[in-house]
């Protein structure tokens, strides 16, 4: 058990690519903390850091309050869970698993002991004298769990565990790493590029970008208030909808409409010194179709009429696509997070298009116009230039 | 060996194992034809060694019992199997290092390395022979194993380097990563996980490395003078008839089956190691 600090931590690979740049992140005692960002945005680099398999360039990583940076692999007390398992082939299930023990130099009955308790925990008993390589890919994923829970170590690193397997056994598997890291409590890093994965598993989230650190916070923290377009687009499924803009005496013109101001919102744009032309962005689950809102509320919010062009019914949901007239939002951040991520899926027509999330009541069908409400309250503005949220009004 | 006869009512695919076995028999039969006929022919009588069949009329040891009567050859049987163990030892322990070296690290020169070893693997062996043997004559070392054993070492070693680098190459060296996690030294990750999983791949080099040392006649013959050193290949090549006009042709090919045992027993040996697929089920699902 203890707490990992990482303290202007940055790398710079032999090649000269800065993979990780000033990386300031302090993870208490027993957190469950998860790394997420794009492909290429050093996330691996960085939990490889803190295993030790990768130099630290410059800055410090204390565990437990001890600088770590100069000490090997072994004599820094954590054990790491490998995207590909890293399982030992020649080793049966038990033997990889007691494979840690017995470096350790544990007494042979406690080796047994430990490992089958483990094996209990993770549902492997049944398996542990077969080999890797006739085990289903989630099974083998859990003897990876198993070699790094049996030794009780100061913190777990798992580097996209759950990734190589299928969606459904990946729902699955990520309620037990959950469930075994809450019963165990010992201070994990998790690193995903899966945004659900980011928000059903952590304590708090670090969003990487580029190998920098875009913002830290609870799920929940970053969902309500992204720190700039790449953290807003990043978090929530489907992704934010990014219209531009312009702020005029106190409201908001753009496709969707003239929106007003809220005092809040206006207090803040004046604090920000934000520019006229402005992102705004609004979630599709903060629409609703306007007939099923009450009265006074309605008056409140913002109703938009347009074409419904694709609809799709979840059962519990209905989404409703929209093109907007006009130019698509722009911005780099938002260019790189739509090659990663996808949102730009049907807007690639350059046209800007909305997302919208309505209760399974509604009356919306394809190639019919509906009026959709959403609270001005809700939205959330963007400087386009540097992507800084001009309405965030986090801690 | 079972030949089917084609059939006409017989299924494509029925047609096609037939013409494999076709094909593979002609290849056997093409390797193992003089081998049979050295075996045969060191059964053989004097008499009957010259009658061109396959299967001997007459059964004999007296070969075998000949060339084991003589000291001499027992002595070169005593030096190829020291020489060819000591060397093909010493060039699996280097060559192991070495392609571990080139496999897994990046260090200043590493391609320098690789191309030099290719070189001496190409270079003529037989322009090496007076040069080595006015030095070994220099040095003492004219005549004795390790006069044997280095140049042995100095060919094997790109052969080793370059098969075991290519077995190097395929293990997941992630396993390394989650052994030194797991606690392991440097040392422990090697020879705990690495080390097993590269093991079949230093048994065929060590196979290799040990036919190369058995086989070779042409140092053999040219570094060395008398029994104290000389290794079955050369020993043979000295080989006489009872009488100056008696052709050696029996004891000789008896001498070439004897020298083909260890081979054999050395490949079924380490066969056994070589376990194909050794590495799945380390990575992925
Ligand atoms: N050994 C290396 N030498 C040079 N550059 C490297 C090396 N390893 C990674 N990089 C670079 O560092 C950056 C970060 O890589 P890293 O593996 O940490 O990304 P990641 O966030 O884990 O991505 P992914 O989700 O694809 O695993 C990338 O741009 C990559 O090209
Ligand atoms: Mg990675």
């Amino acid at each position: 058990m203890a707490e990992i600090v990482l303290d202007k931590v940055s790398k710079r690979y032999p090649d000269g690519a800065v993979a990780v740049r000033d990386v300031d992140v302090e993870i208490a005692d027993g957190e469950f903390v998860i790394l997420v960002g794009p492909s290429g945005c050093g996330k691996s680099t960085t939990l490889n850091m803190i295993a030790g398999l990768e130099d630290i360039t410059s800055g410090e990583l204390r565990i437990g309050g001890q600088r770590m940076n100069e000490r090997a692999p072994k004599d820094r007390d954590i054990a790491m869970v490998f995207q590909s398992y890293a399982l030992y082939p020649h080793m049966t299930v038990r033997e990889n698993m007691a494979f840690p023990l017995r470096l350790a130099k544990v007494d042979k009955e406690t080796v047994r002991r430990k490992v089958e308790e483990a094996a209990r925990v993770l549902d492997l008993t049944q398996h542990l004298d077969r080999r890797p390589a006739n085990l289903s890919g989630g099974q083998r994923q859990r003897v990876a769990m198993g070699r790094a829970i049996v030794r009780n170590p100061k913190a777990f690193l798992m580097d996209e565990p759950l990734s190589n397997l299928d969606a459904k056994l990946r729902v699955q598997m990520r309620t037990e790493v959950s469930r075994l890291q809450k019963k165990l409590g010992t201070t994990t890093v998790y690193v995903t590029h899966d945004q659900t994965e980011a928000m059903t598993l952590g304590d708090r989230v670090v969003v990487m970008r580029a190998g920098v650190v875009q913002q830290v916070g609870s799920p929940q923290f970053l969902y309500d208030h992204p720190a700039n377009l790449f953290v807003a687009g990043f978090i929530g499924s489907p992704s934010m909808n990014f219209v531009p803009a312009g702020v005029e005496e106190g409201v908001l013109r753009g496709p969707l409409g003239d929106i007003p101001l809220t005092d809040r919102v206006r207090r803040l744009l004046t604090e920000a010194k934000a520019p006229r032309e402005v992102i705004m962005g609004v979630r599709p689950e903060h629409f609703e179709d306007a007939a099923l809102v009450e009265e006074h509320a309605r008056a409140a919010g913002v109703v938009h009429r347009a074409q419904v062009d694709v609809l799709e019914s979840m059962g519990s949901d209905k989404y409703a696509y929209f093109s907007l007239g006009g130019e698509r939002a722009r911005s780099a951040e938002l260019e790189e997070l739509a090659a990663d991520v996808g949102i730009a899926d049907l807007s690639s027509s350059g046209a800007g298009s909305l997302v919208t999330r309505l209760s399974a009541a509604s009356g919306a069908r394809e190639g019919e116009p509906v009026e959709v409400w959403f609270d001005p309250d809700k939205v959330q503005l963007f400087d386009p230039s540097s992507g800084r949220n001009l309405t965030y009004s986090g801690d | 060996m079972v030949l089917e006869v084609p059939d006409r009512r017989m299924s494509p695919e029925a047609r096609r194992r037939a013409k494999w076995w076709f094909v593979n028999a002609v290849v056997v039969v093409y390797a193992l034809l003089p081998v049979l006929w050295i075996v045969s022919l060191s059964f053989k009588t004097k008499e009957t060694i010259t009658d061109g069949r396959l299967l001997p009329r007459e059964w004999t040891l007296e070969n075998y019992r000949a060339i084991f009567g003589t000291s001499d050859f027992v002595r070169a049987l005593v030096n190829s199997v020291g020489i060819a163990l000591i060397s093909t030892t010493i060039a699996v322990v280097l060559g192991t290092m070495a392609a571990y070296a080139i496999a897994r690290l990046d260090f200043p020169g590493k391609r320098a390395l690789v191309g030099v070893s290719l070189l001496i693997a190409m270079f003529p062996q037989v322009s090496l022979v007076s040069p080595l043997f006015e030095m070994e004559r220099g040095l003492g070392l004219f005549d004795t194993w390790p006069g044997l054993i280095l140049p042995y070492i100095t060919f094997a070693l790109p052969l080793a380097i370059y098969t075991l680098s290519a077995f190097f190459r395929e293990i997941p060296w992630e396993l390394e990563k989650a052994a030194k996690m797991d606690g392991a030294t440097p040392a422990q990750a090697f020879l705990k996980v690495i080390a097993p999983l590269a093991a079949p791949g230093v048994f065929t080099t060590a196979i290799l490395v040990f036919i190369f040392c058995w086989n070779d006649f042409l140092f053999a013959l040219s570094l060395t003078s008398t029994e104290r050193s000389r290794t079955v290949p050369a020993a043979m090549s000295f080989f006489s008839g009872s009488s100056q006009f008696e052709d050696p042709t029996g004891t000789t090919c008896a001498a070439a089956v004897v020298i083909s045992v260890p081979i054999i027993v050395f490949v079924l040996f380490f066969q056994r190691r070589i376990v194909a697929g050794l590495t799945s089920g380390a990575v992925k699902g």
